[in-house]
């Protein structure tokens, strides 16, 4: 097997190094193009990254859905009727749809999106105040900074606890100051607090300026019966969202008599279209960069090929000295071939390792993520890595050819004339 | 050790044809010194590519050793040339980024010779020719007598059937050319047969024979008595 012939690999990097020069020039053309690829990748990857880190802790396949108004009259009722659910609906669909993993009813105190004024000590703050179950944190992921989430004992015992958000912290405490076990006051009934939360870079349904109790305790509180008001549903993974979105809006339009063509009845938010967008998004990002990467490479490996082209025509006498001396096609041919594969993977490693080391430099300086910079953690994964130089190997293999097959057609004769 | 009958060749120039060698009968011994003469034009390089096979003829015979040589591929001309020839030229045609050693010892590469034994075989020729100290030595380092002479040591290397020199000393001065001369004929001396190609006459009355070469055709073909170029150095 030539590849393992350590003499035509001497006679290669013999070569190249007693040409160092030469070698330098042809390598700088994918040097960049390897750079230019790795740091393109690395940027998408980090792209898809800060996206997934914006949705890390929402359930990609989970939808949110409330009441709205009818549209549509139906079985004698006029529309622009209220429609408003009743706590039961939550057993009725969680029985129904067993593709349902988690439904978490809520109620809000006022109306959607509504503003309550909550107080403390004399201080007051416009907070949404909503009635949830803890398993809201399972779809919509609390970053808590201290204390603890809404718990089971506390929707069995209706227990008047709270969870903040920072803004809520931030209007009704002093800086510095400890809420937890703090009172405040919400109509009328004091909550303690117990624990707060922290915008964590994502998305935010619910916004930081928000009051959480437990669902049980703001039914007896605010007397609010068997409403509810919002469902936060996660569905079984390998189910689509929308197919469940719309049997809970079957269930729901047969149960409160609503037409079935009306659209507007039933206010609903699928979480993973939004996700199905951005990784479509990314994905299309992935591909561009790619492209650009592998063009830039290809154009890279081609003066590579150029400048080999270049030197054979340098190296006319060398080469037909060869000839005379016994060195056969073959020979000359596989030389300059691998000539060309020697100098693409070794240009295309020190492009990669200084990409590798820009990208280092810059994820120190990125640490967590920096205001603006829509990157996190840029970085190639390791098939990235091996695909691309993969293609690198057989692209230098196939476009070494030319230059091999020009090397070869030179005559020794020609090339030993005396000028 | 060289037969030739009747080789004709000529090239296509346009529509002219240029007819170079029009019939040439050539018979060399094994051990014969010879000196191929002739203007410019005569013939004389045609001559010698054919011989090296690096050209082919359109008709006649050639025979190397016992060994028919017509229609060679390009990979067999290529064994053949590393197996039965050894090749100096005017302009000495070494590899100007190797040193004088690696010189030697390429076409020992091309015949599959193992590194350390190639090393050491060239080694023994560049010691032959006097240049063991300059084995390290790139050719840009050397004397035009001193490239010449790696030169002859390296068509020596692989063991040739003959010894084939174009002009060898057509770019050196007289003593160098006197120097090289005494390498070749001692290189004689040892049995090898040696085909120089000259148009000077002293280089040529150092040989044994001189063949003169006019017009494609051999005019004149005789034993000379040796000039051993010895006393000039």
């Amino acid at each position: 097997m030539w590849l393992f012939d350590r003499d035509l690999w001497f006679e290669v990097f013999n070569t190249l190094g007693k040409n160092a020069f030469r070698t330098i020039l042809t390598m700088l053309g994918v040097v960049i193009a390897m750079l230019i690829l790795v740091l393109l990748l690395a940027g998408s990857n980090g792209m898809s990254n800060m996206f997934n880190s914006i949705f890390a802790g929402t359930a990609s396949n989970s939808l949110f859905v409330w009441g709205q108004s009818t549209s549509e009259p139906y079985k004698g009722f006029e529309r622009g009727r209220r429609i408003r659910y009743k706590i039961e609906d939550a057993e009725i669909l969680k029985k129904q749809i067993p593709e349902i993993e988690v439904l978490a009813p809520r109620i809000e105190l006022g109306n959607h999106r509504g503003v309550t004024t909550v107080y403390r000590k004399g201080r007051t703050s416009g907070s949404s105040v909503y009635g949830d179950y803890p398993e809201i944190d399972e779809i919509t992921k609390k970053k808590l900074v201290e204390g603890r989430f809404l718990n089971r004992t506390d929707i069995e015992d209706s227990k008047k606890v709270c969870v903040i958000g920072e803004e809520t912290y931030k209007l009704l405490f002093d800086k510095g100051e400890d809420a937890i076990g703090e009172d405040i006051r919400i109509n009328g009934v004091f909550f303690s607090v117990v624990g707060m939360y922290k915008p964590n870079n994502n998305i935010n349904i619910d916004g930081e300026n928000a009051v959480f109790i437990p669902f049980t305790t703001f039914q007896k509180a605010f007397n609010s019966g068997d409403r509810m008001g919002w469902m936060a549903i996660s569905v079984e993974p390998n189910t689509k969202v929308a197919v469940v979105e719309k049997r809970i809006k079957d269930i729901i339009k047969y149960k409160y008599d609503i037409h079935p063509d009306d659209e507007r009845a039933i206010g609903s938010f699928n979480m993973s279209e939004i996700f199905n967008n951005i990784n479509s998004f990314t994905s299309v990002l992935r591909f561009v960069s790619f492209f650009i990467g592998v063009t830039s490479l290809f154009a890279g490996v081609i003066a590579v090929s150029n400048i080999l082209l270049i030197t054979i025509k340098e190296r006319t006498k060398e080469l037909g000295v060869r000839r005379a001396l016994g060195a056969t096609p073959r020979v000359v041919r596989r030389q300059v071939l691998l000539e060309s594969i020697v100098i693409t993977v070794f240009a295309g490693l020190i492009g990669f390792t200084f990409a590798i080391g820009l990208l280092y430099w810059l994820n120190t300086w990125l640490g967590d993520g920096k205001e603006g910079i829509p990157l996190l953690d840029p970085m190639v994964s390791v098939p990235q890595f091996l695909w691309s130089f993969f293609f690198m190997i057989t692209l230098s293999l196939l476009i070494g050819l030319i230059p091999a097959y020009r090397a070869v057609k030179i005559r020794p004769i020609e090339a030993l004339r005396e000028e | 050790m060289i037969e030739i009958n009747d080789l004709h060749k000529s090239y296509k120039m346009g529509s002219n044809s240029l007819h170079v060698l029009k019939g040439i009968n050539f018979k060399a011994e094994a051990g014969e010194l010879v000196a191929i003469m002739g203007s410019s034009g005569s013939g004389k390089s045609t001559l010698l590519n054919i011989l090296g096979m690096l050209d082919g003829a359109n008709s006649g015979e050639y025979t190397l050793d016992g060994v028919p040589i017509k229609d060679l591929s390009e990979t067999k001309a290529a064994q053949y040339r590393n197996k039965f020839l050894g090749f100096v030229f005017q302009s000495f045609n070494l590899i100007n980024y190797k040193s004088a050693l690696e010189n030697v010892a390429l076409p020992l590469y091309y015949q599959g010779v193992p590194r350390k034994e190639r090393q050491e075989k060239a080694l023994k020729y560049l010691e032959r020719v006097g240049l063991k100290e300059w084995a390290t030595h790139l050719p840009s380092e050397l004397s035009g007598g001193q490239k010449q002479r790696v030169a002859i040591a390296r068509a020596m290397a692989a063991e040739p059937k003959v010894l084939l020199a174009d002009e060898p000393t057509g770019a050196l001065d007289s003593t160098t050319s006197y120097e090289v001369m005494d390498l070749i004929q001692k290189i004689n001396d040892d049995g090898n047969t040696i085909l120089v190609v000259t148009h000077e006459e002293d280089i040529a009355h150092m040989c044994k024979r001189i063949v003169h070469l006019k017009d494609g055709v051999i005019v004149e073909d005789k034993k000379v008595k040796q000039v051993r170029a010895e006393q000039y150095v």
